[in-house]
């Protein structure tokens, strides 16, 4: 009775936020405009309720979304190497270009494994792109103003997209929690950015730089700093400001949960390089074992230690797929970090590395959970039984992805993990940060029996019986797109040269 | 041409996962049989240097850092890439008839039959899997032979990777390559307490892996490259030897099976399927061996100085101990498991002694234990397991096994006394090398392997006895009996339903023995190869 009450109240909302999303709706198509994104994006299909719900109607919304997005990296492709619009407020640049079309291309791959299943798709695809010029603004930016306004344009659609699945009670809970984390780090991040302004004057990341070059580290420049990095702590999913992630990624629906692990962790990983060490690069600090000086670096270095000793610990004793992710995740963003904290740019080109690839790996493993989700009805790890004896194609995907994040040759993470362990290793010096490169080593140990158990439930045992309900056709998509991620995954690993030189290429 | 046999091994590898199942066994022979006829045609190829690590291949990886996708092959490496072939073929031979629906649960034995089966349901994840699919006593029906052949491939091309790897980043690659495949050979197609065993092998080799990633990003950030000719000539502060060194050391010898951190070896061995136990024994475990002579040792001389007694003791202790556990065994595998580990302490100490005779005859007890080892582990796990469904010690001693199969009998005797290193097998030529080079460096060692080398023979003579040629019992002695399972009483053995030896059997034993007789015989044909590469090297102690 209480559930049914719940649910009734529930869909009175809906109509209530229908409203609102339906007024969000034609600023967004604006904003594509504004990125240089199609404008034939009607706006029409969005208002029409009833016609969206139908078969065809999704079919053609997720057709004009993605032929949206490949305008849109064919627009970036075509932007001059270089240019500067409303003194840094949108940069363009290789490194920006470059991480404009992965983020495009992740929504492009976010797009084509949303469930048809999803109501509202218009409204839903409409979320997505929102999301997705956030991303690009976060990623082209190099003034904390604007960094800000993306970083809560993507927060607000990814709130939304988490919240969307009103049938399921987890959903409503993931996006109040996301909401509510994510608003205070937002506070924080204001605050910090604001304490900051104050000192120096200035919102861009460059004069920052130079405003804060001959300053000692005072006790406001120092909270500003901590307040600014909780914030993306928060992004990143960095324990212990993780605590969103495990029911986001349970509860959203599938493909919110691979975008928020993909594109949104890209954007917070370029974007938070970007404003460690260009503009807070003069206090930098040091984070090498026994010779600590404050800074943000020994900041960041406690943020990955915890990230990855808590994020595996917890990872171990998870039975749902989703939620081993989601503390994976957490350990990853402990990975990630560390080039950054080794800095300069074989640093921060490691941590690029690694997040890209990062970011294809989660998109592949949730466009498996989705397809699982689909066939079984959940996504805990007994779901996932006897997959081989479906589905050769998914269960080798898989396998992939796996091994991939538990850093396994010949796949990408292999690479990444090397390529960023060794520029930690060479930084610092005296190796000083060795002790973080050894507690990785650690926690990718650790990683490894997970991982392994996930395949084991795969390969080993005849399963869950199938609950085929969707239509071959959609399959067929999300196969294609997972064994997409998964070919990117695998080139990348035996091939890293084709990415690393083009990150190298686009770092001064 | 050499490098072919890392090529031709991945390419069948993928190949097999796109063909009839059908064919994979003999995709799988065929190709395994190539490579031992390439790195055969190898040894009598003139034109090849072996006496440096010469260059084979070397093409740009990674420019931006430095990586190159280069391999080089030496005596050392053409030993050790030849005695893979070996053990590669022999083992597609001992899983011939996986391919066969017909004998299809026999190879995954139903949980009744072994007492130690029902530990492996402690680990967490098995129960809801086992309780929504698989119900305990089920026979799978399936097999799997390409699946399998596709692991086991993966394996033997790694590890050729690895041989024949002079790019300390590709050989990395390689050396991780084989984790995976050995924890599916075993998690899959193992049998008593395989989960347990193949995670635990995993995690140990992955810990190896770990130390060994430390000691490598070490070696390129001071040296700036990861070509192993020219690390090898690169001069590395003594600081960072005295560090890196052990680290390096440690986290190769994990796989060599190194006291104590060899406990993975016999639990992962016994949880093997046949082939994965030749394998494992035959080629893995000389992996972490060749990693710490070519990269561990060659690459911080100084360190290895420091810490070779070290080595010394470890590898004493390793032989000695193992051996007596082994002498303590129940079960066969874990008895041949344990004898692996006593084994490898035997190319360890020859690592450890620094001369040229120690370290040659090292390496040709690395050639000596694949053959060896996979030997002994094709009698216990495939010519008496598969067909008694029991390796207990105990029970086999009722069986009368050796007129039951006495091509069986016949092989165990001879993988018995190769070794126990008797004159004529390759083991004693092994050893002996090895022992002449402890000599000169560490005399008190000679005296404690000597003992050592007593136990081995006492438990190999007691493994062999037990398992053949126990006939006392049937005149009524109830002394044993006591010891023997009750489960025996209800099973009487047929002998005459024993299948017999098989001719893929005969062929692959046939190989193994060949083999370990003509280089006992004539064991110059490999040291010959052997020492000019090991005098290039240049930890040597002069």
């Amino acid at each position: 009775m209480k559930r049914e009450s719940l649910n009734r109240e529930l869909l009175h909302r809906d109509s209530d936020s229908r409203v609102t999303i339906q007024r969000i709706t034609p600023e967004k198509s604006r904003g594509t405009v504004v990125a240089g994104v199609s404008p034939a994006m009607p706006q029409r299909r969005v208002v029409g309720t009833n016609v969206a719900d139908t078969a065809a109607a999704t079919g053609f919304c997720r057709l004009v979304a993605a032929l949206g997005l490949i305008i849109a990296i064919e627009a970036v492709l075509m932007l001059p190497a270089r240019a500067n619009l409303f003194q840094g407020m949108l940069v363009i640049s290789p490194l920006n270009s470059l991480f404009m079309v992965v983020c495009l291309v992740l929504a492009f791959l976010t797009i084509l494994l949303a469930s048809r299943e999803i109501p509202n798709h218009g409204e839903y695809l409409a979320i997505i792109l929102l999301a997705t010029i956030g991303l690009l603004l976060l990623v082209s930016s190099e003034e904390l103003l604007m960094i800000f306004i993306g970083l809560e344009l993507t927060g607000l659609s990814l709130y939304l997209m988490t919240a969307f699945d009103k049938t399921d009670i987890r959903s409503a809970e993931a996006g109040l929690k996301y909401f509510l984390f994510g608003s205070t780090a937002s506070a924080f991040t204001l605050f910090g950015l604001s304490l900051i302004y104050g000192m120096v004057g200035t919102t861009s990341l460059a004069a920052i730089a130079e405003g804060l070059a001959g300053q000692s580290l005072s006790p406001l420049l120092f909270a500003g700093i901590v307040m600014t990095l909780v914030g993306f702590a928060f992004k990143i999913a960095a324990a212990p400001f993780h605590l969103w992630a495990p029911d986001a990624y349970q509860g959203a629906p599938v493909s919110s949960a691979a975008f928020i692990a993909s594109g949104s962790k890209v954007a917070s990983f370029v974007v938070l390089g970007k404003i460690v060490l260009i503009g807070f690069g003069p206090v930098h600090g040091s984070a090498d074992w026994h010779a600590m000086v404050a800074g943000w670096s020994p900041v960041l270095a406690v943020l990955a230690a915890f990230s990855i000793l808590i994020g595996n610990l917890v990872a171990l004793v998870q039975t749902n797929l989703r939620r081993l992710l989601a503390y994976s995740a957490v350990a990853h963003a402990g990975y990630t970090l560390l080039g950054i904290i080794a800095g300069g740019r074989e640093g921060f080109s490691a941590t690029l590395f690694y997040t890209t690839i990062y970011a294809f790996t989660l998109i592949g493993a949730f466009g498996v959970v989705a397809v699982v989700r689909r066939e079984t009805g959940g996504d805990d790890l007994q779901n996932f039984a006897g997959l081989r004896a479906r589905s050769p194609l998914l269960v080798g995907c898989m396998a992939v992805f796996m091994l991939s994040l538990a850093g396994l040759p010949p796949f990408a993470g292999f690479f990444g993990k090397f390529y960023l362990f060794s520029a930690a290793f060479r930084a610092g010096a005296n190796h000083g940060l060795l002790w973080l490169v050894a507690l990785a080593l650690f926690g990718s140990l650790i990683s490894l029996y997970y991982y392994l158990i996930v395949l084991k439930v795969i390969f080993q045992t005849q399963g869950a019986e199938t609950r085929s309900l969707s239509s071959l056709a959609e399959n067929g998509l999300s196969r294609l797109t997972i064994a997409f991620a998964a070919a990117i995954v695998l080139f990348l690993g035996i091939a890293p040269q084709f990415l690393v030189a083009r990150i190298l290429a686009a770092l001064p | 041409m050499i490098a072919w046999t890392i090529y031709i091994t991945f390419g069948g590898a993928v190949l097999l996962l796109f063909l009839p199942r059908a064919f994979s066994r003999w995709i799988a022979l065929l190709i395994t049989t190539a490579t031992f006829a390439i790195s055969l045609a190898t040894f009598f190829c003139h034109d090849l240097d072996l006496a440096h690590f010469t260059t084979i291949v070397r093409v740009p990886w990674v420019p931006a850092l430095g990586m190159n996708y280069h391999l080089a092959v030496d005596g050392i490496s053409l030993t050790l890439v030849l005695v893979t072939s070996i053990t590669a073929v022999s083992s597609v031979l001992f899983s011939w008839d996986i391919a066969n629906p017909a004998s299809g649960g026999q190879l995954l034995p139903s949980g009744n039959n072994s007492p130690y089966e029902s530990a492996s349901r402690s680990s967490w994840a098995t129960e809801p899997v086992d309780a929504i699919g698989c119900p305990p006593g089920a026979k799978r029906v399936d097999q799997r032979p390409n699946e399998f052949f596709f692991w086991l491939l993966l394996i033997a091309g790694s590890s050729f990777g690895v041989f024949l790897s002079a790019d300390l980043f590709l050989l990395f690659v390689f050396y991780e390559l084989v984790i995976v495949p050995k924890y599916f050979l075993i998690a899959i197609w193992g049998s008593t307490n395989k989960e347990y065993g193949a995670m635990k092998l995993t995690l140990y080799s992955f810990f190896g892996g770990a130390l060994v990633f430390i000691g490598i990003i070490a070696a390129y950030v001071s040296a700036g490259s990861l070509d192993l000719k020219e690390l090898a000539q690169f001069r590395f502060t003594p600081q960072l030897q005295a560090w890196a060194f052990p680290i390096l050391f440690l986290g190769f010898a994990v796989l060599a099976g190194i006291w104590p951190l060899h406990t993975w070896a016999p639990t992962g061995h016994v949880a093997a399927p046949t082939a994965g136990s030749m394998l494992l024994a035959g080629i893995v475990m000389k992996l972490g061996a060749y990693g710490g002579l070519r990269v561990a040792m060659n690459l911080f001389p100084q360190g290895f100085q420091m810490w070779s007694s070290w080595i010394a003791i470890l590898a004493v202790i390793g032989i000695v101990y193992a051996a007596a556990v082994a002498l303590r065994q129940r079960d066969l595998k874990f008895v041949i498991g344990y004898s692996s580990v006593s084994h490898m302490g035997f190319v360890l100490l020859g690592l450890a002694t620094a001369n040229v005779l120690g370290v040659s005859g090292a390496v040709l007890q690395m050639f000596s234990h694949g053959l060896i080892g996979a030997l002994l582990f094709a009698v216990a796990g495939r010519m008496i397991y598969r067909r008694t469904h029991t390796r207990d010690l105990d029970e086999l001693s009722l069986m009368e096994l050796n007129r039951a199969l006495p091509f069986a009998a016949f092989v165990f005797v001879i993988a018995s006394a190769a070794s126990m290193g008797i004159p004529g097998f390759s083991g004693f030529a092994a050893e002996i090398t090895i022992l002449i080079g402890v000599w000169k460096t560490f005399p008190i060692a000679v005296w404690i392997t000597g003992a050592g080398m007593v136990l081995v023979a006492a438990f190999t003579l007691r493994a062999l006895k037990r398992s053949f040629f126990d006939t006392a019992l049937e005149e009524g002695q109830n002394v044993k009996r006591v010891t023997t399972p009750k489960a025996f009483a209800s099973r009487p053995l047929n002998r005459e339903a024993l299948e017999p030896i098989t001719v893929p059997e005969k062929l692959g034993a046939v190989l193994l023995m060949f083999g370990t007789l003509a280089i006992g015989i004539y064991p110059k044909f490999l040291l010959d190869r052997i020492q000019p590469a090991v005098e290039a090297m240049r930890f040597l102690a002069r």
